[in-house]
């Protein structure tokens, strides 16, 4: 496929590089220049308060928010001005706070739905082994599932696609802990799959276990960066920014 | 735009038996109906009804409520009628024609009016069905308040005369039956998930990756055309082709139709659609002609009634009940 040429061709450059980004909603100037990259294969978490524009960043990078200015280049190409679906079928996937399960198809047609855009997504059956409650409950109504349920089926969703990014936003909010665990379990699993997540997090220490490298951001910046293991001297920096 | 549609993805083959249901006990009824009413009134009913089902198909499961639809129904009336009188095709051909027509028509009527959403989306349906009546008023070739009048039924396939109503009616009824068979294979196909995705949240399917603009042109053309198909089967019933046909108020029945029956369910629009036509013959059963004229205040209150009580629809409602899809 072409895509595979393409990102020989560009080895040397991350997956996705974000430069300069702002954005508004209508008057309001959410992000002020946002600069990070993720590198293929990495996980990494953006961390940072509510509203310092991190889902507003993946909102840019699938090209969802209605202004942005700047660079966002995905597998060495510039996506800033692409719509949505274009991103979508360059490999890029988001899985949104509000998940966004389609109420009135089946578990097994939200699984089905999103069009296949390249090799090497996840088969059904290895969606089902992440996520086993999914295979149970194939033929229930996405409206019916439990807020567990939903959130297992709008990652898995995007598994079967061959996007090589995925980008969760707080996919643990307001989860029980042992689903928490569960996805937790599911992303270390992805990992060595080549797939590459950036997560938008606010539970930090589930995070923390997960991530390869962390960005912080504030008011629609990033302010600081270090890698998983630059985390123990970092820490009072970082319940500063994040005041935990 | 092929590209955007997912041909390699099967959808959940579930086993409905309620839907088998529903569809066998609908088919034996109707096949049976003419033995108790007169056959010219049902295939006229039948017509509306496949015109309020094509209608469902895009305002029940794409979510894309058009007030033009009396144009694609009225339109294609014309070209049938035109076809069987003018050209003297033969009904199948003459049928064709007019489906033909109003789906092209609803490809570029869809094409435009798609790119606005919400109450524009209507309004812009409107007006361009609006443009269409006052052409059919105007031009030579649909002879104003006239109409087409004295349209012939012509032959099937050159051997069966459909002068006969009866045989007119079992004709209609097979149009009918294949029409709802089509639009159950539509909603129920990878292509009808994603016109459900669509219509429930717009911006996540595009996030997908669905060129959803695509869909929707489709979904219109596929609607029209449908319309097209009843309409022409109408001309061909009441050999005429009129005015009434393409008027706003066609456009507001058939959404009446459907909202009777039940949005988004598979026999709904089908029993609203009955449901509507019947009225009339019934007020004039009881009452004659003058009570007739209390036809549109009586629909206002069915209207409103619908609306308060049972926002499902009769089907919608009953489906709900039992937790089925019907």
């Amino acid at each position: 496929m072409s895509d595979r040429t393409m990102s020989d061709r560009t080895k040397s450059e991350p997956l996705l590089k974000v430069s300069g980004l702002q954005a508004w909603y209508g008057e309001s100037h959410a992000l002020h220049g946002v600069d990070f990259e993720v590198r293929a294969g990495e996980v990494v978490t953006l961390l940072g308060r509510n509203g310092a524009g991190k889902t507003t960043t993946l909102k840019c990078a699938m090209g969802m928010a209605p202004r942005r200015e700047g660079s966002i280049r995905f597998d060495g190409a510039e996506t800033i001005a692409l719509p949505s679906d274009k991103i979508a079928r360059r490999g890029v996937a988001l899985c949104p706070e509000e998940r966004g399960v389609f109420a009135s198809l089946t578990v097994l047609e939200n699984l089905l739905l999103p069009p296949k855009i390249a090799p090497g997504g996840l088969s059904l059956d290895e969606i089902y082994e992440l996520f086993p409650n999914l295979r149970e409950r194939s033929t229930s109504m996405g409206g019916k599932l439990s807020g567990g349920e939903q959130q297992m089926l709008a990652i898995g969703r995007i598994l079967r696609t061959g996007a090589r990014l995925l980008m969760l936003d707080e996919p643990t909010e307001g989860l029980a802990p042992i689903i928490v665990k569960q996805i937790g379990a599911a992303i270390r699993r992805l990992k060595p799959r080549g797939f590459t997540v950036l997560l938008v997090e606010q539970n930090f220490r589930w995070a923390s276990g997960l991530a390869d490298r962390f960005y912080v951001m504030e008011h629609g910046r990033v302010i600081d960066a270090f890698a998983a293991a630059e985390l123990p001297e970092n820490m009072d920096k970082l319940h500063a920014y994040l005041g935990v | 735009m092929t590209h955007a549609l997912p041909s390699s993805q099967p959808t959940a083959a579930r086993p409905k038996p309620a839907e088998f249901l529903a569809f066998a006990v609908l088919a034996a009824l109707l096949a049976v109906a003419p033995l108790a009413i007169y056959p010219f009134f049902l295939a006229t009913a039948l017509c509306f009804a496949l015109f309020a089902a094509a209608f469902n198909l895009l305002v029940g499961y794409s979510g894309l409520l058009s007030f033009g639809h009396a144009l694609f129904f009225g339109g294609a009336a014309y070209v049938a009628a035109q076809a069987a009188k003018v050209w003297a095709w033969p009904p199948e051909l003459a049928l064709i024609a007019a489906t033909a027509f109003a789906g092209a028509l609803g490809l570029g009527v869809g094409a435009l009016s798609i790119r606005r959403q919400g109450i524009y989306f209507s309004m812009i349906t409107l007006a361009l069905a609006q443009m269409g009546y006052f052409l059919a008023l105007q031009a030579p070739l649909t002879h104003g308040e006239d109409g087409i009048q004295g349209v012939p039924r012509g032959k099937l396939l050159g051997l069966l005369p459909l002068s006969d109503d009866r045989a007119m009616y079992y004709f209609v009824l097979a149009l009918f039956l294949a029409g709802l068979l089509a639009i159950h294979r539509i909603v129920h196909s990878p292509f009808g998930a994603a016109l459900k995705a669509i219509r429930e949240n717009e911006s996540r399917a595009i996030s997908l990756g669905y060129s959803v603009d695509a869909y929707k042109r489709v979904a219109f053309g596929l609607s029209a055309a449908l319309a097209g198909l009843a309409g022409g089967a109408k001309a061909l019933v009441t050999q005429s082709a009129t005015l009434t046909d393409m008027h706003w108020t066609m456009s507001g029945e058939v959404i009446l139709m459907v909202l009777l029956g039940g949005m988004g369910t598979m026999t709904g629009p089908v029993i609203g659609a009955i449901f509507v036509m019947a009225i009339p013959e019934v007020l004039n059963r009881i009452g004659g002609p003058n009570f007739s004229q209390w036809m549109t205040v009586i629909q206002g209150a069915i209207f409103v009634i619908c609306v308060l009580a049972f926002r499902r629809g009769l089907i919608g409602e009953l489906a709900a009940r039992a937790r089925r899809t019907l």
